[in-house]
């Protein structure tokens, strides 16, 4: 039988030190030492996939989504590696991140910058995203990036063509690897100088809203540089589906090529609309009337169909590129999904794989470290040559495609042949160029 | 208590319990457990509980007690949140100036639109306020960027002319909103066990803003002013006949959800400094709507309840993707895994709106009076043995 020493003294003594242990570990987490936000603790880092499931860009949305998936399987070592044995930098040992399994929460934007918000916010706030990428659509992407910047973790924008992504609205915590509307303009011009001479009357229809605006605004000034003359631009409603009573105007208006600033499913209606309207068969001037889509997708050009033959456009990179990175990540996206990527799926890839790597050589999952990590950084191996990502407004700089609608299709995803690589010389501006011009960085903010 | 029966103010102090106790509430589940899928208590969606909780209680002093159906009223809160952004970047970003600025500038708007809708009724209001709030939304959009920011949506930059404050903070990043200098994103983790707990500050201030908004629209609901509300739904005719003109009433109850939808725009953009114009859409101005009716038009708590339902579905039924679900249905055997998953997942993720189309379809069919009246049937159930007292005011009415 044992004697029990039970005393006022020895009582307080244990409870004290019992409470102590109990209350120990919450006095650490509750505290916080953390040294930014979301820092990863266990053996796994959560990336947080934002992109439109629902809505008018959820077919780019849903190819994005493939493509991080993808990503994050070749970065935990499974599949065949993709573009991660191609990938200039051997940082990646195919062991997740940092020695972390990667794991990842979706959400859908809805293409709203309101519910995009609404998801980051509860993968950072809810499951610890250390990380948010994707969108498919500039507004989304600007207001994401601000709520990035100020939650203090990573964006690593997705499909995002206006200029004012990493121009007026740059941000310290963004990053862009898509292409954007200067480059565009800066990469049709010499090409449409060369098919259609110097002595062109353009017509711009523009998508009315911040995407359309910038990207009408490069192409205006970079055909007018060639010495073309623009007749009109025309603004169209967003949620126009019909445009036979803005392609009416164009016939009468002495103009010979026109511009569809549009994406998506507007670019396809009015696309249609105009071929329906005759204006390729017709000849204005003397010459043949041309129709010129700026900025260009491998989905849009199924929706559009038979009308996309022969019409010139840009677009960030196109599967049947020849080279070993784009050859290797097409294998392993076709295998994994019987077809192959589209541009939004390869950008959203190399994000993924530019991030990871970006942390394996800073070494931290802080921002400030990865971003660090990122600016200035040049590489090559992800499909679209030599690649910099530019430290003053943290966007890359690579060759830009100038593709054509193929006459002759082989399958259904055999829609564009590319015409032109633009050297990335071409399309570099500097960073205070008066399109770019009106934003600020500011500092990389890491959260708590 | 505080000018209210008994029954009111058990209601009223539930009400305050729920809000107050929400991170509790609505973490039920251990963090690292396959659950926590489930758990809503992060600081934005408490927010927009919240939040849309304002604006559906307000939508409701229109819409349930006049019957006059909005379908604008999305406009009222996407001017309340322009205004209060243009607070944030010119004035200060406390944020009592901006809440009062974009109740105020709703309210002149709301009066500007309710006098031009009110000259009729019926579908013709409805669809007099679907033209106003889509013009607005059309005008947010593109013609009016200079102001709206258009489709990227107004939002702080490092340059804003801030009278009160600075423009940039000393290390170079834009100020957050604040109350007084608390900020609103400061969140206090409590870890208990496996539970953690997020207590917001922001969330806080929302929420003790709703409870007297709640307050104030039961004071609403009983007072003389309700009574006439409620005259103009059953019969307005009879009320013309009278010789009573009631238009100055559905007048004042217009504005006056109008200021609620201002007051709810406000606070959305004190808790993230953001207003887009896809606030202002029909399809936002809808989903008002559909919270009124799925909690129960014309009751008190109803239009709070479908608030939170319709932002809880929104907000986690959408993060479901097809790797949770089968790492839940990873015990079955592969085939049969598959299967469930195939069968399960066009209801989630990107199906969240099929599910509250059910539900809402569900709900309408069976339970007319929205969730309340199923709140009321399972009490009833409870309490069958005693004498049926249900009197018809504490009884729902479906909505006309």
């Amino acid at each position: 039988m044992s004697k029990s020493n039970l005393t006022r003294r020895g009582l307080l003594k244990t409870s004290v030190v019992a409470g102590a242990g109990v209350a120990l570990p919450t006095i650490f987490t509750a505290s916080s030492a953390a040294a930014f936000t979301n820092e990863p603790t266990g053996g796994s880092v959560t990336l947080g996939f934002n992109v439109p499931q629902t809505g008018p860009y959820a077919d780019e949305g849903a190819d994005e989504l493939r493509a991080y998936e993808l990503a994050v399987e070749h970065l935990n070592g499974g599949g065949d590696g993709g573009m991660m044995n191609t990938f200039s930098s051997n940082a990646l040992q195919g062991n997740g991140i940092l020695g972390k399994k990667v794991e990842f929460v979706t959400g859908d934007t809805q293409t709203k910058s309101d519910a995009a918000r609404a998801s980051a916010k509860s993968m950072i706030e809810k499951d610890g995203a250390i990380m948010i990428t994707g969108g498919s659509s500039s507004g989304v992407a600007v207001a994401v990036q601000g709520l990035c910047q100020e939650a203090g973790v990573i964006f690593m924008a997705g499909l995002t063509h206006s200029n004012d992504t990493t121009g007026k609205d740059k941000k310290a915590n963004g990053f862009r690897h898509f292409f954007n509307a200067y480059m565009s303009g800066a990469a049709l011009a010499p090409v449409l100088e060369k098919l259609y001479g110097s002595d062109r009357k353009a017509y711009h229809l523009t998508a009315d809203y911040t995407w359309g605006w910038t990207q009408e605004e490069s192409i205006v000034a970079s055909t007018e540089a060639l010495g073309w003359e623009t007749v009109n631009t025309v603004k169209t409603p967003l949620a126009a589906t019909d445009f036979s009573s803005y392609i009416a105007p164009v016939l009468n208006s002495g103009a010979d090529v026109l511009v569809l600033n549009h994406y998506g499913g507007n670019m396809v209606n009015s696309l249609t609309n105009a071929v329906q309207f005759g204006l390729r068969e017709k000849q204005v001037n003397g010459k043949n009337f041309e129709i010129v889509v700026p900025l260009y997708s491998r989905l849009m050009a199924k929706g559009a169909g038979e009308n996309v033959k022969g019409i010139h456009g840009s677009t960030n990179w196109h599967w049947s590129l020849q080279d070993d990175a784009s050859k290797a990540f097409v294998k392993s996206f076709g295998e994994k999904y019987g077809f192959p990527p589209s541009q939004a799926a390869h950008t959203v890839y190399c994000q993924t794989l530019l991030y990871a790597d970006a942390c394996e050589r800073a070494g931290t999952f802080n921002p400030c470290g990865v971003a660090e990590a990122l600016e200035g950084f040049e590489f090559d191996g992800l499909g679209n040559g030599k690649t910099l990502y530019r430290a003053d407004d943290h966007q890359c700089f690579k060759d830009v495609l100038v593709v054509r609608g193929k006459e002759n299709p082989t399958s259904e995803f055999d829609l564009l042949e590319v015409v032109e690589v633009t050297p990335a010389a071409q399309v570099t501006y500097e960073p205070d160029h008066p399109m770019f011009a009106g934003g600020n960085l500011g500092s990389c903010n890491a959260g708590a | 208590m505080l000018g209210l029966n008994k029954k009111d103010t058990t209601l009223l102090i539930i009400v305050a319990a729920l809000t107050l106790l929400a991170p509790f509430i609505l973490n039920p589940f251990p963090a690292d457990s396959a659950l926590a899928q489930f758990n809503a208590g992060y600081p934005d969606l408490m927010q927009r509980f919240v939040i849309f909780g304002i604006f559906a209680i307000g939508f409701n002093i229109l819409f349930g007690l006049t019957g006059y159906l909005s379908f604008g009223h999305a406009a009222f809160l996407g001017v309340g949140s322009y205004s209060a952004v243009w607070m944030f970047k010119l004035l200060s970003m406390n944020v009592i100036p901006a809440i009062i600025l974009s109740v105020i500038v709703a309210g002149l708007f709301a009066l500007l639109i309710g006098f031009i809708s009110l000259r009729r009724s019926g579908i013709y209001f409805s669809i007099l306020t679907l033209a106003f709030a889509q013009m607005s939304f059309n005008l947010a959009y593109s013609v009016l960027t200079p102001i709206t920011n258009g489709e990227t949506g107004l939002q702080l930059t490092l340059n804003d002319p801030r009278i009160l404050g600075v423009s940039a903070t000393a290390d170079g990043s834009i100020p957050v909103t604040n109350l007084f200098g608390i900020e609103m994103r400061g969140t206090y983790e409590m870890v208990a066990g496996p539970w953690s707990f997020q207590f917001n500050t922001g969330y806080y201030l929302c929420a003790i803003i709703m409870l007297l908004a709640f307050y104030l629209a039961v004071r609403i609901f009983r007072s003389p002013f309700g009574m006439m509300l409620r005259a103009i739904k059953s019969n307005n005719t009879r009320m013309s006949y009278t010789g009573l003109n009631a238009r100055p009433y559905a007048l004042a109850a217009f504005v006056i959800s109008g200021m609620y939808a201002g007051l709810a725009g406000g606070l959305m953009a004190s808790m993230d400094p953001l207003a887009g114009a896809e606030r202002m859409q029909w399809t936002a101005s809808g989903e008002v709507v559909l919270m009124t009716i799925l909690g129960g038009a014309g009751t008190l708590i109803g239009p709070v309840l479908g608030a939170g339902f319709i932002k809880y579905f929104e907000n986690i039924f959408s993060k479901i993707n097809d790797n949770v679900l089968h790492s839940w249905f990873s015990f079955m055997p592969d085939g049969l895994e598959d299967a469930m998953v195939a069968l399960v997942y066009p209801f989630i993720g990107k199906g969240w709106h099929l599910t509250l189309g059910i539900l809402f379809m569900l709900v309408v069919i069976f339970l007319p009076g929205g969730l309340v009246e199923g709140g009321q049937r399972i009490m009833r159930a409870f309490k069958r043995r005693k004498p049926d007292e249900t009197s018809s005011e504490t009884t729902t009415e479906p909505a006309e």
